[in-house]
């Protein structure tokens, strides 16, 4: 085995041998000479001995170190735990493992690809993270994306928000035992994701929302899939109460368990199913709408009962009511047609993409457009692809109700063709601090269906 | 209430009050900062219960050169805030809210890892995302993208992708 400690070869070898050896004079061939004076070991053990008072019984309590690898921590979510027997008294968050420096990055590109780094942000919400960066963009400039490419971002998110919702589902089936939950969850999100790789070409991290609008118009017969989805998920949503809701296991291992009042959980800045499942009616969808969520019919779910069951329930009915709402974006997209971006060549993207026998790629009436025909229209389009928009002075803080809860983005410009600074106030980062009020004084068994009920997801913690 | 009404009132505590583009920013010196927090967690026409965060720009050729932003919102009367406060390069010090709002904790340890903003009397400054030990604050702008020798075992640096030579 290597030596895994840092610090050069030299530094080490020092520190071996300058390492202090109270009463103990250790080597090859020599015995050790054992000094009960000094030894800080027997002075411990003593102390707790004298400490006990449940007759011989040792009063410990244990650390235990939990992750970050470890499979029912959501990815590398590391938890220090300190035991007394089973019950956690207490319970430290440690998160870091995954920061990818996206906030730092984005300022070195220009505004555009800003898209392609938030999307990986919380990568189980990818249409949230773009949309809203592409809504806090959108601010800044005074611009407005076309009602279709609205809609259209509204179809996306809510689907996907039933993709991580069964994401959820399928791991917290999962970590309780239920593994046909699992093979469910999955299964349906599968078909989700096949709508997301029809429209965008890939299933994650799609980067297809773009400033002023998206990438392109719904390829013919998507519609259609999404329609399948929809006659098709109902039925599936049933299958998954019917296994779940009455389960005496599932009722055992969640109701009552991980409570969050509401006060509390504003009081810990917590969002999304966890605080509605407090009870507290809080949706910047309809508070504060943005994309047209005001024309939409739905409603908020909440609960009250404020444990790990609650939030079961909250996030089942909520797949429900993203349903409602794909279900009008549909009929809407079918009645309509028009642009899907915004009508500016200063502020919109000038390639334009087609799906071809080989995917999605140039439009080859546009290359030749831009090679053949105009001059202008090449050197705009040089213009836009290397220097891209230049976004007037300002700052905005631009909410959207992802799955897991608010999603800010705060966007800083200083008038150049770059983000200033760009912060993700992301939902599962806030949420994860209430972890250890709902964990501490409950069994550790508990902390597992917590953090399944958290949800909380790395990529967008640690961002 | 609006952002223009809610100015209207925030006015005459706090003269540089702005709304742009719908947003109502309040900003103040450092001095007055808990205290206005408290005022507007407290007072029932604000309500601010809801911390959302609070995080930090760097202007380094300006003064201040660091401003801080608090973005607060109302349960009650579904309103926003954002706070502002201008800190000094030589002196990037501010009261912490951990007392006021528990959920800004990490939300200032995250400025303090980013930018080495130091919020005294929060209860755990420490790193949060990146490792113990690290020495910089990358998200100034004067720490620049990359840049970080890798170090791997058996004391070998790896240099960034950016600056190695071949």
């Amino acid at each position: 085995m290597t030596d895994q400690r840092t610090g050069t070869p030299d530094e080490l070898a020092s520190e071996r041998t300058s390492m202090p050896s109270p009463g103990v004079a250790a080597g090859p061939g020599v015995d050790a000479v054992f000094d009960p004076d000094a030894s800080d070991a027997m002075d411990y053990v003593a102390e707790t001995e004298t400490s006990d008072e449940a007759g011989g019984i040792r009063q410990e309590t244990m650390i235990l170190n939990m992750g970050p690898q470890h499979p029912s921590t959501h990815g590398v979510l590391r938890l220090l735990l300190e035991l007394d027997g089973e019950t956690v008294i207490r319970c430290q968050p440690i998160i870091g493992y995954l920061h990818t420096g996206i906030e730092k990055n984005t300022e070195y590109r220009p505004w555009q690809q800003g898209v392609a780094f938030v999307t990986r942000a919380d990568y189980l919400s990818p249409f949230f993270n773009e949309t809203a960066y592409a809504l806090a963009v959108e601010k800044l400039l005074g611009v407005e994306a076309p009602e279709r490419a609205q809609t259209i971002r509204v179809l996306l998110m809510e689907l996907n928000r039933i993709a991580s919702h069964l994401v959820w589902l399928a791991t917290a089936g999962m970590e309780l035992g239920a593994i046909s939950v699992m093979l469910y969850g999955f299964r349906e999100r599968e078909e989700i994701l096949d709508i997301f790789e029809q429209v965008t070409g890939l299933r994650m991290n799609h980067s297809f929302v773009r400033i002023g609008g998206l990438v392109m118009d719904l390829p013919d017969g998507a519609l259609d899939e999404v329609r399948d989805f929809l006659d098709m998920m109902p039925g599936r949503i049933r299958e998954y109460e019917s296994l779940l809701a009455k389960n005496p296991i599932w009722v055992e291992r969640n109701v009552g368990v991980g409570v969050l009042e509401g006060q509390d959980a504003i009081r810990l800045g917590v969002t999304g199913p966890l605080l509605r499942a407090a009870g507290v009616d809080k949706d910047v969808r309809r508070d504060a709408p943005y994309c047209g969520y005001e024309t939409y019919e739905f409603d908020v779910v909440t609960r009250t009962d404020a444990d790990c069951y609650a939030r079961f329930e909250v996030r089942i009915d909520e797949m429900r009511e993203s349903m409602r709402i794909v279900e009008q974006c549909v009929s809407r997209l079918e009645a309509s047609s028009g642009a899907v971006m915004v009508d500016d060549p200063k502020v919109g993207w000038p390639v334009r993409l087609e799906v071809g026998p080989d995917g999605i790629g140039n439009s080859p009436a546009y290359i030749k457009h831009i090679m053949e025909e105009s001059m202008e229209a090449l050197i705009h389009h040089f213009k836009m692809v290397t220097e891209g928009v230049s976004v007037p002075r300002g700052e905005v803080y631009v909410p959207v109700e992802a799955p897991r809860g608010e999603l800010g983005l705060y966007v800083v410009s200083d008038g150049g063709h770059k983000p200033y600074r760009v912060r993700m106030r992301d939902p599962s980062f806030s949420n994860l601090q209430a972890l250890p009020h709902m964990v501490e004084g409950g069994l550790i068994a508990d902390t597992v269906a917590v953090i399944s009920s958290v949800d909380p997801v790395m990529g967008g913690v640690d961002r | 209430m609006t952002a223009i009404e809610l100015a209207e009132a925030v006015r005459a505590t706090w003269p540089e009050t702005v709304v742009s583009r719908g947003e109502l920013s309040v900003v103040l010196e450092r001095e007055e900062l808990l205290s206005a927090l408290e005022r507007f967690r407290d007072e029932p026409r604000f309500a601010f219960d809801l911390f959302l965060g609070v995080t930090a720009t760097d202007w380094p050729d300006a003064e201040p050169r660091f401003w801080l932003a608090y973005e607060l919102y109302s349960m009650t009367h579904r309103h926003r805030a954002r706070l502002k406060v201008g800190l000094s390069a030589d002196d990037p010090a501010v009261p912490s809210a951990t007392g006021l709002y528990p959920a800004a904790d990490w939300h200032e340890r995250e400025t303090y890892d980013f930018f080495g903003i130091v919020f005294e009397g929060h209860p755990n400054l420490r790193r949060l995302l990146l490792p113990e030990g690290w020495e910089t604050f990358p998200l100034r702008k004067t720490e620049e993208l990359g840049g970080v020798n890798t170090y791997y075992r058996g004391g070998a640096f790896i240099p960034p992708v950016d600056k190695r030579t071949s």
